[in-house]
């Protein structure tokens, strides 16, 4: 008797308008702490520690102190950070220059194109790389080079070389994020109000006067999202390198990047010590970037309103 | 005046045709290019896969030198039957772990996001700020604490370590609450008059009406699973249990012999994802653009 009543009241209790709320969001309150913060912790704590598989040492500042000396580590941010610029200068003007025309009137047969363009991002970094790695071969019958030969140039070595390497693996990312970026854009544009095309035209405006006037500020959200979506990948990018250069190493560390110089010490040296070292001075410039730039576009100012 | 006004007319006319053409003309270039790596690594699965290694990719449409033979053997015919069977092994293992990860995924982040869009409650506000922290981490730096933590819990080597830390995804969280927020709440208060739970509501009233966001996100997150290289290759470590993107690069190996598999296996890897796509086109763009408007 007593304890039915204590299971009413707890069913009562589970019931409630109050409680379910939390029994909604107890799957993320759990998986925040195991798999989020939990493991951000201690990759702060490892960073700070040499673990050698039988005993932990703490070491201050040691790891810090080794990757300001590290030349391959500085290597690797030169890398990225060139590597995320790049991606943002080709990855944002010309996907949106495609979604405005192709949210104009005229192209033709738009579901066709928007959908070959979509279909790189569907496929595996594994078979892309593969095939952008063979097209870049460095034998002269490869598609890369036999375009060389067509212009009467000898063929080079693309992937053992700057620049040719950056710019294989900038046509593999252009290659793969058009399409996406374009789609990013091109639903931006359908939230803006086509009647300010209108009054637009009545006050005589140009083409490029409506994109610059309209279009391009009305657009200013996406542009963010895309912004911040595009530091993060750039920095962050590694499988691309990784299928490119088939497995985590370059000549002369040329593709190698911020998270593939801590897959290499982590994972293949074992050192996870300083590895999480290289991926919090990642994160930090990650988030100062990304801070940066949705300062400068007000986005917290908008917020606050 | 007619006559002027006709003229011009006429003058946009063409000027617009013109600028149709150019357009479409350079979308149909665009579109070439994009298509091109991908059609000439069609091409070059029907010649022997070692000569595409030696010789690089290459256009070449000789069509005396081309054969079926790489398919045949992927499908175990001219003695491939071992490698077939692995390759077949690897494709079940990436479905098989495609279909778990997405069915979970849904269902607890539509709970989720339930949770979070249809009650007023004091830390409500404050939890969707954590699940946009979340976003604000790249993956690749809690990839070595989570690595070690799924060693600690002995999950490593299992397809539960592969899918337990993405399980709550903060993106596909982001959509269902988006697409939440534009539902009727008053059908909340209508299942709360006829004594539905407040679970019951959830399930048999909420969820039916919810149908066209798990769409977009089932389609979206099967391609995110289906494709998933970095996390799975530290998890999954007997060849037995590999899915396709590893097993693939596996292959890759310059002592390799298996050269045939890997090019005629990586473009019948593109097929069921090329279905699904074509199949549910509109579904794909309404989920990956859900976040770009509104950001």
């Amino acid at each position: 008797m007593e304890n039915n009543k204590k299971s009413g009241a707890f069913k009562k209790f589970l019931y409630s308008q109050k409680t379910a709320p939390y029994v909604f969001v107890i799957p993320f309150i759990l998986s925040f702490c195991i798999f989020w913060i939990y493991p951000l912790i201690s990759t702060i704590i490892m960073s700070f520690q040499d673990i050698e598989p039988t005993a932990t040492t703490f070491v201050g500042l040691d790891n810090y102190t080794k990757l300001l000396k590290d030349t391959a580590f500085h290597q690797a941010i030169r890398n990225s950070a060139l590597y995320m610029f790049l991606t943002l200068v080709l990855l944002i003007p010309f996907p949106m220059l495609f979604a405005v025309l192709m949210d104009s009137r005229l192209v033709k047969a738009k579901g066709v194109w928007k959908a070959v363009l979509y279909i790189p991002a569907l496929t595996s970094v594994v078979i892309s790389g593969t095939l952008f790695r063979l097209m870049f071969s460095e034998y002269d019958t490869g598609f890369a080079n036999q375009v060389l030969e067509f212009f009467n140039q000898s063929p080079i070595k693309w992937l053992k070389m700057y620049p040719t390497s950056y710019f294989a693996l900038l046509v593999l990312c252009c290659w793969r994020w058009t399409g996406v970026n374009m789609l990013y854009f091109l639903s931006g544009l359908k939230s803006i109000d086509k009647s300010l095309y209108e009054s637009a035209d009545i006050d005589g405006a140009t083409p490029w006067q409506k994109f610059w006037l309209v279009t391009f500020p009305l657009l200013k959200p996406t542009t963010v999202y895309v912004l911040t979506i595009s530091v993060y990948a750039g920095l962050a990018m590694f499988l691309e390198s990784f299928m490119l250069w088939a497995g985590n190493s370059s000549p002369n560390n040329i593709g190698l990047t911020i998270v593939g110089y801590l897959y290499k010490r982590g994972i293949e040296k074992n050192q996870l010590g300083y590895a999480s070292a290289v991926g919090l001075v990642l994160l930090i410039i990650a988030l100062a970037i990304n801070m940066v730039q949705l300062l400068l576009n007000g986005t917290f100012k908008k917020e606050e309103r | 005046m007619a006559k002027a006004y006709k003229e011009k007319k006429t003058i946009g006319g063409t000027k617009t045709k013109v600028l149709t053409v150019l357009s479409t003309g350079l979308f149909a270039v665009l579109c070439f290019l994009i298509a091109f790596p991908l059609l000439a690594g069609l091409v070059a699965s029907f010649r022997p896969g070692t000569e595409l290694i030696r010789k690089g990719l290459n256009v070449n449409l000789d069509i005396s030198t081309m054969s079926l033979n790489n398919y045949v053997y992927l499908f175990g015919g001219n003695g491939g039957a071992e490698d077939s069977a692995k390759y077949f092994m690897w494709f079940k293992n990436s479905l098989f772990l495609t279909v778990v990860t997405v069915v979970l995924t849904l269902i607890i982040c539509y709970f989720i996001a339930y949770g979070l869009t249809m009650y007023e409650y004091k830390l409500k506000n404050f939890l969707f700020f954590l699940v946009i922290a979340t976003m604000m981490v790249p993956f690749e730096i809690l990839m070595l604490p989570l690595y070690r933590e799924i060693i600690a819990l002995k999950l490593i080597d299992s397809m539960w370590g592969v899918i337990l830390p993405g399980l709550c995804s903060a993106s596909t969280i982001f959509f269902f609450r988006q697409y939440m927020t534009g539902l009727p709440k008053e059908l909340l208060d209508a299942g709360r008059i006829d004594g539905a739970t407040e679970y019951g509501i959830c399930v048999k009233i909420m969820l039916p009406i919810t149908k066209p966001a798990f769409a977009s996100m089932a389609i979206l997150s099967s391609m995110g699973a289906w494709n998933n290289m970095l996390w799975p290759m530290l998890v999954f470590r007997s060849a037995e249990k590999f899915t396709l993107p590893i097993g693939l690069n596996t292959l890759l190996t310059p002592y390799g012999n298996n050269y045939d598999v890997l090019i005629a296996g990586s473009m019948f890897s593109i097929v069921p994802v090329l279905i699904v796509f074509f199949a549910f086109q509109k579904y794909f763009i309404d989920g990956m653009t859900a976040g770009a408007v509104k950001g």
